[in-house]
């Protein structure tokens, strides 16, 4: 079990090492010298400051030895400085990480509790109205675009019953504390976990009922049944826990695009997370703090990988921890 | 595929949405980004701008017509150009197996942990936005799958008797990947990209709706993404192009269902 984890941790961090790589040389597709764009960034392009720049970053040294100061600088959590924040850029990300991480948690939750749940009525009523209703729901939640989403629940819940606050983390000059304060949090998080969760939830939705038909065909069923075990036992402990084996792969896999989808939903709703310091990067085209929300986006999918390879061998006795 | 309920739905949207593409712009031939009315006119109370214009007074309908083109052909095109790299990578990793394999695996799943949107949001930005960065980087990040889906194919048909009479009469590698293993892995493959597709729109109207769309052609995520703003005053700006992404996404999703139900009869009980 620890030796499998210290492996899988090695791995994580081989592919960690490459993406800093490919974020050095991305950093160098941006248009234009580093040195001139950066001091474009902070409002001032004189020659002498372009060279103190260059000296300050290495960018007048080989290409090698460059790459070497970048990883030095990441490894030591130095993700460069944000000339338009004015602020280095591991503090703003720093700032902003826990708002993200109870955004796609919560929403990780909700989506995994509800398609489950759904997935499991579908097909315990496979072949009824409400299968049928279920996977039709699925289908369209599945092709519908998160910002589009957001914007309807906006719409709908904020602009026209006025129920939830459509933007924001908490209640700006409330100053609210306490049990007041966690209350207020809640009411901005709905909306924004909702949206974020819906995609996801048609997914394993989709992906738990097929997943139970298939399981419930298979002879260890037939063999509970013909031990006599009750239905609800049977559903429950024999065909639920390994027809969550492929939804637990699926979570896996889907980090990445939970992370993409936690920008989106993040920008919609002025939710204060990396997602949201991603598009002001963007906007203002603040390359080192783009690159260095990418970075610790990847970190997040591949400790979110680790950590459902683990979730994976706890529900499926029958693996055992090697790689 | 024209047995199952689902693919032939998803088929008729898809010949609509294309038909659309083609010949809408011909029929409607306003602008979209021509000022034809006055701003915030509300949908159906003018039967030359039926769904009312935009902040700047340009035509809704205009717009979802001429976004069509892009987003099916952005989907179509990136679509392809992850198959280019994909499928012959996902080839040679399962054709010749050992230490390729490995290379060609390991580089496949390094692209796979990658978070793709977020790669795809660096990407056009450093690139800058244009419809060449736009396909190139959606094509980046959806590849992966198709190189993984091809590899296991190849495996279990490398070791096919006909494969290894191919082999035993001197044909060389190229020709019998090309002609002998790669036409018997195309059902599944096409399967995959009728769903990437789907995928490569959606992707697409994202990156729009950031601000990461081709400045001169107008697409259904920049619609939605300007009329954010204003979704207070008007519902019609960002509701009528959302659908038409929901609607061109299933249909693509739905003919995907179809065909996996006609081509692999075996998978489709397991579903997807």
């Amino acid at each position: 079990m620890l030796s499998f984890v210290a492996q899988r941790v090695v791995k994580g961090v081989i592919v960690l090492l490459a993406i800093v790589v490919l974020n050095f040389f991305l950093i160098r597709l941006a248009p234009g010298d580093p040195a001139v764009v950066m001091a474009g960034e902070a409002g001032a392009s004189d020659q002498i400051f372009v060279q103190q720049l260059r000296e300050k970053f290495g960018l007048d040294k080989p290409l090698p030895e460059q790459l070497f100061i970048y990883v030095k600088g990441i490894a030591t959590l130095d993700l460069g400085f944000s000339f338009r924040q004015q602020a280095p850029v591991a503090k703003l990300i720093g700032e902003r990480l826990p708002a993200t991480l109870l955004l796609t948690l919560t929403a990780f939750a909700i989506s995994l509790v509800l398609g489950v749940l759904f997935g499991t009525f579908a097909a315990r009523f496979a072949g009824t109205f409400l299968d049928t209703a279920i996977t039709v729901f699925a289908l369209i939640f599945y092709a519908m675009p998160i910002f589009w989403v957001a914007l309807m629940g906006i719409l709908l819940f904020s602009v026209t019953m006025d129920w939830l606050p459509s933007f924001g983390y908490e209640t700006v000059g409330a100053n609210l504390t306490g049990f007041a304060h966690a209350v207020d949090v809640a009411k901005h998080l709905i909306m924004p976990a909702m949206t974020l969760g819906l995609f996801f939830m048609a997914t394993y939705t989709r992906m738990t009922r097929a997943s139970m038909l298939e399981v419930k065909r298979l002879d260890f069923v037939k063999t509970a049944r013909a031990k006599g075990l009750s239905d609800a036992v049977i559903q429950r402990r024999h065909v639920l826990r390994n027809a969550l084996l492929p939804v637990v792969t699926l979570a896996g896999v889907h980090s990445g695009t939970l992370i993409g989808g936690a920008v989106i939903t993040e920008t919609v709703f002025a939710w204060p997370g990396i997602g949201r310091l991603m598009y002001d990067a963007l906007l203002q085209r603040d390359y080192n703090l783009l690159l260095g929300v990418f970075v610790i986006c990847s970190a997040m999918v591949l400790i979110f990988n680790l950590i459902t390879d683990l979730v994976y061998r706890l529900v499926d006795p029958r693996i055992e921890f090697t790689t | 595929m024209l047995r199952s309920p689902s693919g032939v739905i998803g088929l008729i949207i898809l010949l609509l949405a294309i038909s659309v593409a083609l010949f809408g712009p011909m029929l409607f031939p306003n602008s979209p980004w021509r000022m034809v009315q006055r701003p915030f006119l509300p949908p159906f109370t003018l039967a030359t701008v039926p769904l009312g214009t935009d902040a700047l007074g340009r035509d809704v309908f205009a717009g979802m017509i001429f976004g069509a083109r892009v987003s099916l052909l952005v989907g179509m095109v990136s679509t392809l150009v992850a198959l280019v790299v994909g499928v012959p990578i996902g080839a040679m990793a399962g054709y010749f197996g050992g230490r390729v394999d490995d290379a060609l695996m390991r580089f496949t799943e390094f692209f796979q942990t990658i978070p793709s949107f977020a790669l795809a949001i660096v990407l056009v930005a450093i690139l800058q936005p244009s419809i060449y960065s736009i396909v190139a980087s959606i094509a980046l990040v959806s590849w992966p799958p198709v190189a993984r889906l091809v590899r296991g194919e190849v495996l279990s048909l490398r070791t096919r008797e006909y494969v290894q009479a191919a082999v035993v009469t001197g044909q060389s590698n190229t020709w019998i990947i090309l002609r002998e293993i790669l036409p018997n892995t195309l059902s599944p493959v096409i399967v995959l990209a009728s769903l990437m597709v789907a995928t490569a729109i959606l992707l697409e109207s994202s990156l729009a709706f950031l601000g990461l769309g081709d400045p001169n052609l107008i697409s259904w995520g920049y619609m939605v993404g300007a009329g954010r703003t204003v979704i207070r005053q008007a519902w019609w700006i960002t509701v009528f192009p959302g659908v038409a992404i929901l609607i061109s996404v299933l249909g693509l999703n739905l003919i995907g269902e179809g065909l996996n139900d006609a081509l692999n009869p075996r998978l489709s009980r397991e579903g997807r």
